[in-house]
């Protein structure tokens, strides 16, 4: 079955300047999104994991264009995010939607949670105010949480009932795509199983697609169709879930699933850990990013940045990696 | 003797709203060179329990109200205050999530760790500098001599918690308190220190104290564990008999909600549906009962002891989960 991609990304960079000095000139270029592109199916849950710095909320943001891209297309149904105009980039947000990791600094302490969900309804002036009435207590319900409440403030609610919120007002305009950036990581985790829960619900009731971002491998794991990995601004493995979690192809996949600690004593591993930390993107390493770290480095790794290319398996299922040494894992 | 023994330990906090009684009642015990884990979520009070073994608790508006934590036989609570900086450091060391905030800021690693080295062991100069390259060395930090002279912005996470971890090992602890040591970092970086911390037990004996809210890394690395929930220990036991046949609904609860590998999307993730209490005014009885699926009258009325329910294996619970068949 081929699904129909409803978002393409194509060579999507977002560079930083570095400025310093008395002049403020700029010195250097942080690199946070070198090159992605990937698509994103209709229905689908793609995970987007990987460590601190990899770039994978600036990828988000900038798909969502809250940053400008420096280079690269968002194509959503053929209109183009990266170069949209404000005008077209209001209609497109409706869209495409974003949920944050700690709804708190996402939602304004001075007015009632109420409020903040039937904001975007004002702001595109959807529906007459019984409309908007009406839609709000829809959302508060198709969130979990009681419209009752709505007369409340944000700070009167625990965690994971202020991303209950979040979720709600996400929703209000009806989106068809949902980036979500480490929604449950600031959550404990009996309540995080109650959002996640709730995330895969609301996908199944009304069709969402998500691009789900996070550094924790569990829930990306459990929430994803498929997984995109990133290292250092890149994406270095791409591919079906069950694909990355049982046969990962790139070295660095293999560290990370191999450094999530289980919750089994009886399965305690006495493994060397992956030695040594991300490197800075102002001066990624040359060639494949990975190659200072990794086990199996050989001269071309050094030398030349390695491609996303197909993984034989059996069968072309669409699992990509970028290592020049994959053949030989 | 077991090396730290507290007991019944009772810590509060004066708020604008009340009083917050954030360790209620607090019992458990840490064997020499043994790595005892205390799990709970946020707000449980393992925090605190580890600041007031420490005397950290700032008063106002935080204070001891009664307990014993014995060190070796002696109740820290008891002695003077001019005596805990003897112990503090000496023989119990403590590293926190965020190293930045125990590092000074505007002072190179090399003068920090420096100082300790002056104070504790009279030791200066070229002979300071070969202790300090060698112990950085040791927790694994590459090119040792050139970060003495860098300021602790300039390190990342990761490395600034093995700083921390070289300078809390320097004097040779009996004792190491970790309060979520490894939260803040990636999880490559968070293996490279659990193993340097398993590493550092086995080679120098050092007990250990990890807090922590992730089963995983309890699994991984400790031999005992004590789980609390809303100022209380529920359970506590070895590391094998926790995961294996745990007997507190509270600890079935947290340990179900783990996402496991291989579990997907069709079957929804078991949660533990309701709201920890408000510990200004906990409830009467046990303090689960409300979210408790087995929870029957008694249970909101009289609050459960704990008590042994086999060798080492302590719950409070008026009716504690059946072991199941083996």
């Amino acid at each position: 079955m081929k699904a129909h991609a409803l978002v393409e990304v194509r060579n999507l960079r977002k560079h930083y300047p570095v400025r310093g000095g008395v002049f403020g000139r700029q010195r250097d270029t942080v690199r946070a999104v070198e090159d992605v592109s990937f698509l994103l199916h209709a229905g689908e849950t793609l995970g987007l994991v990987g460590e601190s710095g990899c770039g994978k909320s600036t990828l988000g943001r900038t798909l969502m264009r809250l940053e400008e891209p420096t280079t690269g297309d968002v194509l959503f149904e053929g209109r183009n995010l990266a170069s949209a105009s404000a005008a077209e980039l209001f209609t497109l947000r409706r869209d495409v939607q974003m949920i944050f990791q700690d709804p708190y600094s996402s939602l304004n302490p001075r007015i009632t949670i109420g409020e903040a969900v039937r904001e975007p309804l004002d702001i595109h002036r959807l529906g007459s105010a019984d409309d908007r009435r009406a839609r709000v207590d829809e959302l508060f319900e198709a969130v979990g949480l009681s419209p009752k409440v709505q007369e409340r403030y944000p700070h009167e609610f625990s965690g994971g009932q202020r991303q209950r919120v979040g979720i709600a007002r996400s929703l209000a305009l009806r989106p068809r795509v949902i980036v979500a950036d480490e929604p449950v990581s600031a959550l404990d985790v009996s309540v995080q199983g109650q959002v996640l829960n709730l995330l895969v619900q609301l996908q199944r009731d009304l069709g969402l697609t998500y691009l789900f971002i996070s550094h924790d491998l569990s829930v990306v794991e459990y929430l994803s169709d498929r997984v995109a990995v990133m290292y250092l601004g890149r994406i270095v493995e791409i591919g079906r879930r069950r694909s990355i979690f049982s046969a990962p192809a790139h070295p660095y996949t293999r560290a990370l699933l191999e450094s999530v600690p289980i919750a089994d004593p009886r399965k305690r591993r006495d493994r060397v850990p992956l030695q040594g930390e991300t490197p800075s993107a102002v001066h990624p390493p040359s060639g494949c990013a990975f190659h200072p770290r990794c086990p199996l480095a050989a001269a071309v790794c050094r030398g030349e940045v390695p491609a996303l290319e197909s993984v034989r398996t059996d069968g072309d299922d669409g699992h990509l990696t970028a290592c020049h040494r994959h053949e030989e894992i | 003797m077991a090396l730290l023994e507290v007991e019944d330990l009772c810590t509060v906090f004066h708020t604008e709203d009340g009083v917050v009684h954030a360790v209620d009642g607090v019992s458990f015990q840490v064997e020499a060179g043994k790595i005892l884990g205390i799990v709970g979520e946020s707000g449980c009070g393992k925090s605190v329990t580890a600041m007031s073994v420490m005397r950290l608790i700032p008063d106002p508006p935080g204070r001891i109200e009664s307990g014993r934590v014995l060190w070796k036989g002696r109740d820290l609570l008891a002695i003077d205050a001019d005596e805990m900086p003897q112990i503090r450091g000496r023989e119990i060391a403590m590293i926190f999530q965020d190293p930045m905030t125990s590092l000074n800021p505007v002072f190179t690693i090399g003068k920090q760790l420096g100082e300790v080295l002056d104070r504790r062991f009279d030791l200066r100069g070229a002979a300071a500098d070969e202790r300090m390259v060698e112990v950085l060395t040791h927790v694994g930090i590459a090119d040792a001599e050139q970060r003495l002279s860098q300021y602790p912005h300039e390190l990342s996470g990761g490395m600034k918690q093995r700083i921390m971890i070289a300078m809390a090992l320097m004097c040779r602890p009996d004792l190491l308190i970790a309060d979520e040591p490894t939260t803040a970092l990636d999880v490559t970086v968070q293996a490279q220190i659990l193993h340097l911390m398993k590493q550092l037990q086995q080679e120098f004996g050092t007990a250990i104290v990890l807090i922590t809210h992730d089963m995983g890394v309890v699994a991984e690395t400790c031999d005992d564990v004590v789980v609390m929930y809303a100022g209380k220990v529920v359970e506590s036991c070895g590391v094998f008999e926790l995961f294996a046949a745990p007997r507190h609904p509270y600890t079935r609860g947290l340990l179900d909600s783990i996402l496991r590998p291989g579990r997907l999307k069709d079957t929804p993730v078991p949660t533990i549906e309701g709201v920890v209490p408000s510990l200004l005014q906990p409830p009467a009885g046990c303090r689960f009962a409300d979210r408790c699926a087995r929870a029957v009258a008694q249970c909101h009325q009289d609050e459960p002891l704990l008590a042994t329910v086999s060798d080492d294996h302590l719950v409070a619970c008026h009716l504690p989960l059946e072991v199941p068949p083996s």
